[in-house]
């Protein structure tokens, strides 16, 4: 791996800026990594030839006014770009070519950068190690055999390994901060509202949100900078000042309080992941935060309510895909049977489960028994949290219950697929925004992230404390390239 | 609670996906165990409970009814799998 492509983002930017390098070369550098890392099948599609034609354009314009100026991203492949083939990680859509762009990538491009290459992940992301994708799983950097988290998994494997400076994910379930974890990197999920979500294939409307995925806090502040903002064409954007995330960026969180809840302290939860968490304590008591225990008491029921919820809401919002407008289409009798056909080769297993499983709880007879259930359980767990956030500035948590595992190990039970979000669903469940940054390594010299869970719209205090724990957890994402 | 084929079998009827003997089987057993896991919820007493309606407190937001794009049934047919001029074609509907 070269030099420049061992710099943070805003080193990147910085350098541009002060012709210590050009946009085309350091475009250049990222397109030879991304060519030279084909074992990793982080890309989907590549957008090479474009994104050096954006930089040559970039270096003659020298237009710095951007907060990404003159940088080439490449972005989870569910994000819509305008003439580029997007495919949701999905056969359905394996020929989609939208013919309009996602807002948060609008937002990107609007402020200097340009497209690279579309990521894989998870199919339409529904997973959480990116074995469901269509176009076959992605490897992490940090092992051969190992996965590198879901559903932003070719996002996450992508950054780590110095394909792409900086790159955006999207997270329903934990699908940006699980794989950050995995992969030593940073991943924000914002407050549900703070990024348009007009333009990104949707999965469970009410618990989607984009976010940034970075090498250190600081290139996080800046890309969420970019990103974020009131969308008209999303009504469920929120109308609120987005605040100056990169000079408000501070260490200093002296007095913060800090609340530690005794329910994510899960059964079997392995001894490493539990002494990581008491040195993220220790970290932000160094830094002068105050430690509260605090108790978020249906915890334990986030889960069910999520897979009734996310479901539901796939079910819905999947109903489109039916080989008419776009996508891909199967032979069939009659109308009826080109539908099912369609979908029942268009789908893969796990998307076909959840459709099925929300099918089944919106059906008549059991729509109370479950989905109303399940609102009424996510309204407890909304207020545990608005509870102790009258306690508590932000709340700190591991990010997993584990470090990567094994490509294999658990894509065959499903709900032990599942039981890796436990500690990340029940922000989405809130509409909270939180991070993961890493923080450690396990004994097998996987690294392990922390998370850290805000108040609605304050970003700023989880980068804040994210930032003092960076400071002291002095991690250092040592990779050998072995996979070039 | 167990999901057995018949009930797989009239959903995916209801979702529109074909499926076949075998993926009846496997997807009975999956959903039975993905429904046992859910079932915890029954041990909570939700009865003053309102259900959660909106993440958001905010109300939305009313706009003005205009049009502000159109005119790109060129573009969107693109896409299409089969078009005829300026129609999406599907299977005979009417006999």
């Amino acid at each position: 791996m070269s030099i420049i492509s061992k710099l943070s983002l805003t080193e990147i930017i910085n350098g541009i800026k002060n012709k210590k390098f050009s946009s085309e070369e350091i475009t250049k550098e990222f397109i030879e990594n991304s060519k030279k890392s084909k074992k990793l099948n982080a890309y989907i599609t590549e957008c090479f030839d474009e994104a050096i034609k954006s930089a040559k354009d970039f270096d003659k314009k020298k237009d710095y006014k951007g907060l990404l100026s003159g940088v080439p991203i490449a972005v989870k492949d569910l994000f819509c770009t305008k003439n580029i083939k997007t495919t949701a990680g999905s056969k359905i859509l394996h020929n989609f070519v939208p013919t309009y762009e996602s807002t948060v990538t609008n937002n990107l491009w609007s402020q200097g950068a340009f497209l690279l290459g579309k990521l894989n992940c998870d199919e339409f992301a529904m997973g959480s190690s990116n074995e469901t994708s269509f176009f076959g799983n992605v490897i992490n950097p940090f092992g051969e055999k190992l996965v590198p988290g879901g559903s932003s998994g070719g996002s996450a494997s992508a950054l780590a390994a110095g394909l792409t400076p900086a790159t955006i994910g999207t997270d329903t379930g934990g699908s940006i901060r699980q794989p950050a974890s995995f992969t030593g990197t940073v991943g924000l999920k914002p407050t549900y509202g703070r990024c348009s979500r007009w333009g990104i294939v949707a999965f469970a409307s009410s618990l989607d949100q984009a976010g940034p995925m970075t090498n250190n806090v600081e290139d996080c502040a800046l890309v969420l900078q970019a990103m974020s903002g009131y969308d008209p064409k999303d009504s469920t954007s929120a109308d609120k000042k987005v605040d100056n995330y990169i000079s408000n960026l501070t260490e200093k969180v002296k007095g913060l309080k800090i609340g530690i809840p005794k329910e994510y302290r899960v059964e079997n939860m392995p001894n490493e992941i539990d002494n990581l968490w008491k040195k993220g304590i220790d970290y932000l008591k160094d830094a002068g935060a105050i430690i509260k225990n605090i108790s978020l008491p249906h915890t334990m029921y986030a889960l069910s309510t999520y897979y009734i919820v996310a479901p539901a809401e796939a079910s819905s919002n999947l109903a489109r895909y039916d080989g008419v407008k776009y996508g891909h289409r199967a032979k069939g009798k009659n109308l009826i049977e080109m539908y099912e056909n369609t979908r029942s080769e268009g789908f893969g297993d796990e998307v076909k489960r959840r459709i099925l499983i929300g099918t089944y709880v919106l059906s008549s007879g059991y729509y109370d028994a479950y989905y109303l259930k399940a609102q009424k359980v996510r309204q407890m767990i909304k207020n545990d949290f608005d509870k102790s956030f009258n306690d508590v500035d932000a709340i700190l948590t591991p990010s997993t219950p584990s470090s990567a595992f094994k490509i294999g190990d658990k894509s065959k039970d499903p709900v032990s697929m599942y039981l890796n979000d436990i500690f990340t669903v029940p922000v989405n469940l809130s509409g909270l925004p939180a991070i993961s940054v890493p923080a450690g390594y396990d004994k097998n010299k996987l690294p392990l992230g922390l998370q850290i869970i805000g108040k609605p719209f304050d970003e700023q205090t989880i980068l804040n404390l994210s930032l003092a724990i960076e400071k002291r957890a002095n991690f250092k994402k040592n990779l050998e390239v072995w996979w070039n | 609670m167990s999901i057995d084929k018949d009930t797989v079998k009239h959903i995916s009827k209801l979702a529109k996906i074909s499926l076949d003997e075998k993926k009846v089987d496997s997807l009975s057993k999956d959903l039975t165990s993905i429904m046992r896991f859910i079932e915890n919820l029954n041990k909570l007493n939700t009865d003053k409970i309102e259900p959660l309606t909106s993440i958001i407190n905010a109300s939305l937001k009313s706009r003005k009814d205009e049009v502000v794009d159109g005119k790109i049934r060129d573009e969107i047919l693109k896409n299409s799998p089969e078009k005829n001029e300026e129609f999406f074609v599907v299977p005979k509907v009417i006999e």
